[in-house]
């Protein structure tokens, strides 16, 4: 199933399969956010932005704008939580 | 020729980089977890073992030479520009164990700029909790470079460290990655225009977003026979660049690097739940600072107190063993009164700066930050001017510089701009010298009037700042591309020494810099206060005594006289009711009388010193001036007393102090003086509640300090922001103050 990071829950995971219309942040590259690397939404800001996320190691929190444009690969089983 | 080695620090922000540089040199510096707390330029002296020294910097913290910022700018420019005095012989590469994998990014782009690169892999006392297994040798060679494994907290691997250094020459110098992988034909091209350069630092120099060098960026973009490329072009090429990048170190580390996921802790997950949930989140936050606040009103008084009892006392001491006369004064109620007036603020500035340094080495400030944003975005705010907001309660010269990682320009300019209206503590004298003189002391609900309109004080600077910013926000046409990114560290105990250097270095710095200007202005003050080219001012004593005999004391002094003679009575009375001098009423009438004669020598003497001053030089000048100040209900004292604090506000008290000791003989207290002040033209006192809120609220919204003008000057490059906020805040404050004058009064 594919979904953007700005779509998961709290505690799921995805992998990282492209980057939306938009190019997203080179920064965002630097810290491991790249293709084929696992991102889990850890949390979500109580007025639903930002979002904290965990990708390759790397702990951050981005908007959801460019959350939206982060493509993942969910797997169906690992939204149960 | 014993020349010492030049090395460069470098790293991602969080890696205990500022750490390693303290345990290099000895000198305690500032370490935090805040991204971008290393802003200034730091360098320290380190001893190696063969008697040679190393020179260190310590860069500021960034995540890979594309840079996006001015500070990370700083990083490139040093190690692009060879005839640079810092250029490094050695470039040291601080790395934490846990982010191995994305410090390495950086590292193998200082690798390929054939500069002799060191890898230290810091936190090595996390490596057994985490689970981490490494192979050093085997990475040393994949790497072509030596590894240092470093742990600051328990001070190992160091002398590691300094051999490698010492040894830097024998260092490879070869690049690891061939970055004209991502575009051969591009690359080929930009070698073929460029023979003589380095390939990749062109490439580095073409990509950059920040205009550094402008020379250099110019020469390659002017040249004719440079292929062309759009910036999005450049920036697709950035990206795979960076892809290619981890393709390699992934290899190297898949290797070499082992996590066991079963060592493992959700030791920061389970703390985020709780600090940065949707109600405990903020509930944590409000406590934090009411507890912060909290330390600087009240806890801070007994320091306080402290101190004003050692300068009251010292003030004395040098009056009474220097013979008397204007210099002494000088020294007792102007230079001693003013640098008094800075030093009471020490106790809260270091509560401040404990805090604000306990809370980012801790990690704590990026949940902040997180729970903020979308609160201050409808302002035009980040979630990190929360940081520059809380920190201006202190001083807005830190907080100013404390916005350099609001990545967005228009929201790092709207911050800066309206910083200097949340209340320093530079306000802080004269707003608790006129709240105790015009706010009576009376309570309601238990709360006293004084402490609600110190409060409300406080409100009204947070409630100024977020309005001109949504004002602001609305009228700056600036796009930027709001791209908003914050690290979450790992939550790590403070250093207790980190912290304590934190707070001694800003304590002084600020103590300095306004005592310097006081010290200054006092001077400067005393010297036009005691001289004077009129007659008036030369034939002072006879013109004054003249009036007296003729048309009697003034009322001001009348009520002196009588005043003094009721205390003294008073005093009288009780010493009789207790039985020490039971029948001397006789006695009582003599001394009564030698007193009465004692009170209007000093009220004469008053009259002539504040007739003198009238006449002075800084008379001339005030006078002069008080057609501007009076409608806000002010003398041309107050009105000297706003122009020198243009420097700085806390200079409004010391000024006061001097102004009046020149112009008064009689120890009192300025607070006294102050209330004894008469409004010519009423015959009342100057100070009453409207020409007091008047003047608390043109303190609350005036720009009144060079120094943060100067920083906003640094910080936005250009006079245009300072220039306009000086005016924008002045302007603003006077009508305020002249509206709240005509309105009350």
């Amino acid at each position: 199933m594919e979904l953007s990071v700005a779509d998961l829950r709290p505690g799921q995971k995805g992998v990282i399969k492209e980057f939306g219309e938009d190019e997203i942040p080179v920064k965002l590259l630097e810290l491991g956010c790249l293709p084929g690397n696992l991102l889990e939404l850890v949390q979500v800001a109580p007025l639903n932005d930002p979002l904290y996320i965990d990708v390759n190691g790397s702990h951050i929190a981005i908007r959801r704008d460019i959350a939206r444009r982060i493509m993942l690969d969910v797997k169906e089983d690992s939204s149960t939580r | 020729m014993n020349k010492s080695i030049k090395v460069a620090l470098i790293g991602n922000p969080n890696t205990g980089k500022t750490s390693v540089f303290n345990q290099l040199t000895g000198l305690k510096q500032k370490v935090g977890n805040y991204p971008g707390i290393t802003v200034e330029k730091k360098e320290g002296v380190c001893k190696l073992s063969n008697g040679q020294k190393a020179h260190i910097i310590d860069l500021p913290g960034t995540y890979s030479l594309n840079t996006t910022s001015l500070d990370e700018s700083v990083v490139v420019e040093l190690l692009l520009n060879k005839r640079n005095e810092d250029f490094p012989d050695v470039a040291v590469v601080i790395s934490d164990i846990e982010n191995l994998k994305r410090n390495l990014l950086l590292f193998t782009q200082i690798k390929d700029l054939k500069i002799p690169t060191l890898l230290v892999i810091n936190m090595a006392d996390r490596m057994v909790k985490k689970g981490i297994t490494l192979n050093i040798k085997e990475l040393e060679k994949k790497l072509d470079t030596r590894i240092a494994l470093v742990s600051t907290r328990k001070g190992t691997g160091i002398e590691e460290l300094k051999t490698s250094i010492e040894n830097y020459s024998t260092l490879s110098t070869e690049a690891i990655i061939n970055a004209s992988h991502i575009a051969p034909e591009y690359f080929e091209r930009l070698q073929k225009t460029f023979p003589g350069e380095d390939l990749y630092k062109l490439w580095l120099v073409i990509t950059q977003d920040i205009n550094f060098m402008p020379v250099e960026k110019n020469r390659l973009q002017n040249s004719e026979l440079l292929p062309t490329k759009s910036k999005a072009e450049l920036k697709r090429l950035q990206h795979k660049e960076t892809i290619y990048r981890y393709q390699f170190i992934n290899k190297v580390l898949k290797e070499t690097y082992k996590v066991d996921p079963s060592a493992a802790t959700g030791f920061r997950a389970s703390i985020d739940r709780i600090l940065t949930h949707k109600i405990f989140g903020y509930v944590i936050f409000i406590l934090l600072l009411l507890l912060i606040f909290q330390a600087i009103f009240d806890w801070s008084q007994y320091p306080m107190d402290f101190i004003d009892a050692q300068f009251a006392s010292a003030s004395e001491w040098i009056k009474e063993t220097l013979p008397p006369g204007v210099f002494t004064n000088l020294l007792a109620e102007g230079i001693l009164a003013g640098i008094g007036g800075i030093v009471i603020f020490i106790p809260q500035i270091a509560f401040l700066f404990l805090f604000i340094s306990l809370l980012e080495e801790s990690g704590y400030m990026s949940r902040v930050v997180f729970l903020m944003d979308r609160l201050m975005r409808p302002f035009g705010l980040s979630g990190k001017s929360v940081v520059p907001l809380i920190s201006g309660t202190a001083c807005a010269i830190p907080a100013v510089m404390a916005t350099r990682n609001i990545e967005n320009w228009k929201e790092r300019l709207i911050t800066i701009l309206v910083t200097p209206f949340t209340t320093c503590s530079a306000r802080l004298p004269v707003y608790l010298i006129i709240i105790a003189l015009v706010i009576p002391q009376d309570t309601i609900l238990g709360i006293s009037y004084q402490a609600l309109t110190l409060m409300f004080l406080y409100f009204l600077g947070f409630a100024t700042a977020i309005i001109s910013a949504s004002i602001l926000n609305r009228m700056l046409k600036i796009k930027g591309r709001s791209f908003f990114m914050i690290e979450m560290p790992s939550y790590k105990l403070p250093l207790l020494r980190n912290v304590a250097y934190t707070v001694v270095e800003k304590t002084k710095s600020f103590v300095v810099g306004a005592g310097k200007i006081i010290l200054a202005i006092s001077i400067v003050l005393w010297f036009l206060g005691s001289n004077g080219f009129s007659d008036e001012f030369k034939n002072a004593e006879e013109i004054v005594t003249e009036r007296i005999v003729n048309e009697g004391f003034s009322t001001h002094s009348k009520a002196f006289i009588s005043d003094k003679l009721e205390e003294y009575k008073a005093l009288d009375r009780t010493g009789a009711r207790e039985g020490l001098n039971a029948d001397n009423t006789d006695l009582q009438k003599g001394s009564i009388e030698l007193k009465t004669r004692e009170f209007q020598e000093a009220a004469k003497g008053q009259e002539i010193a504040s007739f003198r001053l009238e006449h002075s030089l800084i008379g001339n000048i005030g006078k002069s001036f008080e057609p501007l100040v009076k409608p806000l209900g002010y003398d041309w004292k107050i009105g000297i007393a706003i122009l020198t604090s243009f420097a700085a506000r806390e200079v409004f008290v010391g000024t006061l102090a001097t102004i009046y000791s020149v112009g008064n003989d009689q120890e009192e207290t300025i607070k006294g003086r102050m209330a004894a002040e008469i409004n010519q033209d009423t015959k009342k006192p100057l100070f009453n509640l409207a020409s007091g809120i008047s003047l608390i609220l043109f303190y609350a919204f005036a720009m009144q300090c060079m120094s943060t003008l100067a920083v906003v000057k640094k910080e936005t490059n250009s006079w245009r922001w300072p220039l306009l906020q000086l005016g924008f805040m002045t302007v603003f404050a006077y009508l305020v103050a002249l509206i709240t004058y005509q309105i009350l009064d």
